[in-house]
């Protein structure tokens, strides 16, 4: 038992314990140096005659040891200065009884023993043996595993009147508590030195360090404070605080602008959300689509494997798509490709059409088709019959979707290039309609990476403006009436919820004729009904997310709704101001001028106040002097020289 | 979108008597549902009389396609057949030509034919007779014009071309902007 071993731990028991006077603290180390947890609890249950017995024998055995340990006698008498001596008699009589039965329990479980000891040493002796019993116990510590510390003596000194026991055991409790938690910052100062609660860095410390490793680490660091903040945040640092250092570093480390880095950190927790991020950097797996118009999936993955590409089946809820993993020849350009046994297609763009599930014989609209993977499949899964519109309202674009339809033997199509928003008037009442709406794209960030900069707030403003627009011409052009169909299918690939569940909630309110229904996709997560200071419809839970680090496939959102009527409801009067701003339809290219219009418009205006404000009395007398020169030299062949800053001088 | 002229199905039914002969009636009369050829800023598409009905209330300017585009009439009066067309004209083909894997990536990247590439033929096939060229597997490739009958390709060397190439599907990758 020295007295100066495990230093690192004496000390952090002595800041524990700062009751000790300093010259205390070898005592200190030495009953502290095993302190487990559990014991104080342990106490308080024992019966009361074992407890009483066990102390008894432990003076027997120890009485040897007690010169060695003189040093110690007066470090822990102070201890005992309020111990009563009121159960000498009855400790006596167990001495002689219980000393052979509790040999073995002592050896069993030392440290319970030990720490018993130690409590009933305290209580039983009076003021003169306090001193040496506790001190046998000093002794005892090494062999016997040892015990509690002085502060359960204390609780059991200080506590006259013995039969309070519910004062003792609570006292115990805390201090086990307490312990607990001295112990538990042992263990964790001595494992993990970096424990200490994190620092967050100044401004300018955040600023200079460009170094991606500093700001990875730093990221990880302040996940782990998010996720235990309670514990671990410093001082009065606010969780906002943590979140803004966070959001920066994130921007840096991933290269994302700072308006999209948050719109899209609040959709996830902490921790989600990195995942979120590091899955955007991997690309997905490269997955295709049987057609079954023209093959079956099993003699095309046979095919496919004849030519060394190693695939398997996507997944148990799809039939016709095939996983790549690895393949020596293009998968894009295989003779089986060129004959259009599969389309190259992401295993999240299979799902819109699984939930609009259409049927044969039915008239189906695409609304922004190109390159034509849905529209392929819908009319795949209609067998080549009714019919498929599938509209795009880039031309450029309906080449790729015409190619396709073509190549994969889709007869039963007619394409076109409108504005969506034209629908309801070019023609209307379909069967179904899917509307994968063009937007922000943040599902297929590890497609394209653009888009982690290239997006603003005005960019997210005019896609979902041009959404909310769209799904109300979609749900117009749907005939309610229809004895197979009826319904709408609206997706995205992008995973934020202005684009999603806003739009959605939107066209619930605008169109009280349609509901949400079940997607029929019996995985992916719950839309949100509430996000933020949003609380949107509780049917909005029907509607469905997919994300990347979830589901392995692109950020992906479907919502299909079933239309009960084809009264398209009047406009209330407080509505109107709103719906007009919504419907007022421009095609495409003309919303994007007139917006530069306005946009021109209002920077002349705004220049024009500008010189309003900042007119120079000055500069234009000198201006009107010098074309008032000109004018004279034009006109009547008068040089006048220029008379420099008299002009000033008047004025 | 109108009915071709008198002239024009003439010249587009000339041509593709040269593939499917008189299998065309087929194409008229068929069992299940009544089809028409319909013509489209120069290009032929068939489709069903329904979805002829539908389509026309979309515009001239925005439609883009309908059905199955056969081919287009050039500037100068004549028709050529799109690989488009190749499913509807693999299906009544009265001569095919099967060409060996090793002769499939030659000409899917628009070569012709040479003989030592040649798997199986239809018998007495003639001289410039529009064949069907299909993979060993069955899977159509394209189409072209024979450059001798079967009886000639016999004497030949194993590189002299046996069938011109006229389209074959890797023209959807080669020609994506221009075909349609």
């Amino acid at each position: 038992m020295a007295p100066g071993k495990k230093a690192g731990k004496a000390n952090a028991a002595a800041q524990a314990t700062n009751k000790r006077k300093a010259e205390q603290k070898p005592a200190a180390v030495n009953k502290k140096a095993k302190t487990t947890t559990t014991t104080a609890a342990t106490n308080g249950k024992k019966g009361a005659a074992s407890n009483k017995a066990k102390p008894a024998k432990k003076r027997s055995v120890q009485a040897a040891a007690q010169d060695d340990d003189e040093d110690d006698e007066d470090d822990e008498s102070w201890a005992y200065g309020a111990v009563s001596d009121d159960d000498d008699d009855e400790d006596d009589a167990h001495v002689g009884d219980l000393d052979d039965e509790f040999v073995s329990a002592e050896e069993g479980s030392d440290i319970e023993v030990g720490q018993l000891d130690d409590d009933f040493l305290g209580d039983e002796f009076g003021d003169e043996e306090g001193g040496q019993g506790a001190d046998l116990l000093g002794s005892d510590d090494e062999e016997e595993g040892e015990g509690e510390g002085e502060d359960e003596e204390d609780i059991w000194a200080s506590s006259d009147d013995e039969d309070d026991m519910e004062t003792k055991s609570r006292k115990l409790d805390a201090q086990a508590k307490r312990e607990a938690e001295e112990a538990e910052a042992e263990l964790t100062t001595n494992i993990q030195m970096e424990d200490d609660k994190y620092v967050l860095p100044t401004e300018a410390e955040a600023l200079d360090s460009t170094d991606l490793q500093v700001v990875q680490t730093r990221i990880q660091e302040i996940v782990r404070v998010l996720n235990n903040f309670r514990e671990m945040r410093e001082g009065n640092r606010s969780r906002q605080d943590y979140i803004d250092q966070l959001l920066k570093d994130l921007c840096l480390y991933y290269g994302y602008n700072e308006y999209l880095m948050e719109k899209l950190f609040y959709i996830f927790t902490v921790s989600e959300a990195i995942e979120f991020f590091e899955a955007n950097e991997v690309p997905r797996p490269v997955t295709i689509r049987t057609n079954t118009l023209k093959t079956r999936r099993r003699e095309l993955a046979q095919a496919l494997i004849n030519r060394g590409v190693n695939l398997d089946p996507i997944g148990k809820w799809s039939k016709v798509g095939l996983q790549v993993f690895d393949s020596p020849v293009p998968v894009g350009a295989t003779p089986e490709y060129l004959a259009g046994h599969y389309m190259l297609q992401a295993a999240s763009s299979f799902l819109p059409v699984m939930a609009l599930a259409p049927q044969e014989n039915e008239r189906v609209l695409d609304m922004a088709s190109a390159p034509g993977g849905k529209s392929t499949y819908i009319a795949a899964l209609m067998k080549n019959t009714g019919m498929v519109f599938a509209n795009d309202a880039n031309k450029e674009r309906t080449k790729a979707l015409v190619a396709n339809i073509h190549r994969l033997g889709v007869k039963n199509a007619v394409v076109c290039n409108y504005d969506g928003r034209e629908f309801p008037n070019v023609i209307g009442g379909f069967d179904r309609i899917l509307l994968d709406a063009p937007c922000s794209g943040t599902g297929v960030i590890s497609k394209d990476a653009s888009v982690k900069t290239n997006k603003s707030e005005q960019d997210f403003q005019m896609l979902s403006h041009l959404q909310k627009q769209l799904i109300l011409s979609a749900i117009d052009s749907v005939d309610a009436g229809s004895k197979t169909g009826g319904y709408i299918v609206y997706s995205t690939c992008s995973v934020t919820v202005d684009e999603n569940e806003d739009v959605v909630n939107y066209a619930l309110r605008k169109r009280p004729n349609v509901k949400l229904v079940s997607t029929g996709l019996d995985f992916g997560k719950e839309g949100f009904t509430r996000y933020r200071e949003k609380v949107f419809h509780p049917s909005l839970s029907l509607t469905r997310r997919y994300y990347p680090h979830m589901h392995n496939m692109d950020g992906f959102y479907v919502a299909k709704f079933k239309k009960l009527s084809n009264k398209i409801p009047a406009k209330k009067a407080d509505e109107k101001e709103d719906e007009a701003d919504a419907e007022e339809f421009v095609p495409i290219g003309e919303d994007e001028k007139r917006n530069k219009k306005k946009q021109n418009k209002d920077d002349k205006a705004k220049v024009e106040t500008q010189e309003a404000i900042s007119f120079n009395d000055e500069e234009d007398e000198q201006l009107i002097r010098v074309s008032q020169a000109k004018l004279l030299q034009q006109t009547k062949g008068i040089k006048l020289r220029p008379k420099k800053n008299k002009g000033d001088g008047e004025k | 979108m109108r009915p071709l002229t008198e002239v024009e199905t003439k010249t587009f039914f000339e041509k593709l008597a040269k593939y499917i002969g008189r299998n065309i009636a087929h194409l008229i009369d068929r069992g299940d549902d009544t089809y028409c050829f319909r013509l489209h800023k120069d290009r032929v598409y068939y489709l069903s009389e329904d979805l002829m009905k539908r389509a026309t209330s979309i515009g001239r300017e925005q439609l883009i396609s309908l059905g199955i585009c056969f081919g287009k009439f050039t500037k100068t009066g004549k028709f050529r057949l799109h690989v488009t067309c190749l499913d509807y004209i693999a299906q009544y083909a009265k001569h095919k030509i099967w060409i060996k894997p090793n002769g499939e990536m030659p000409f899917l990247y628009g070569n012709h034919i040479v003989k030592a590439h040649i798997g199986r033929v239809t018998e007495d096939t003639p001289e410039h007779q529009g064949v069907i060229v299909y993979s060993m597997a069955d899977i159509p490739l394209g189409f072209g014009v024979t450059a001798r009958s079967t009886t000639d390709t016999r004497k030949l060397e194993p590189t002299a071309i046996v069938v011109f190439h006229q389209a074959d599907i890797g023209e959807y990758l080669r020609q994506e902007d221009t075909l349609f």
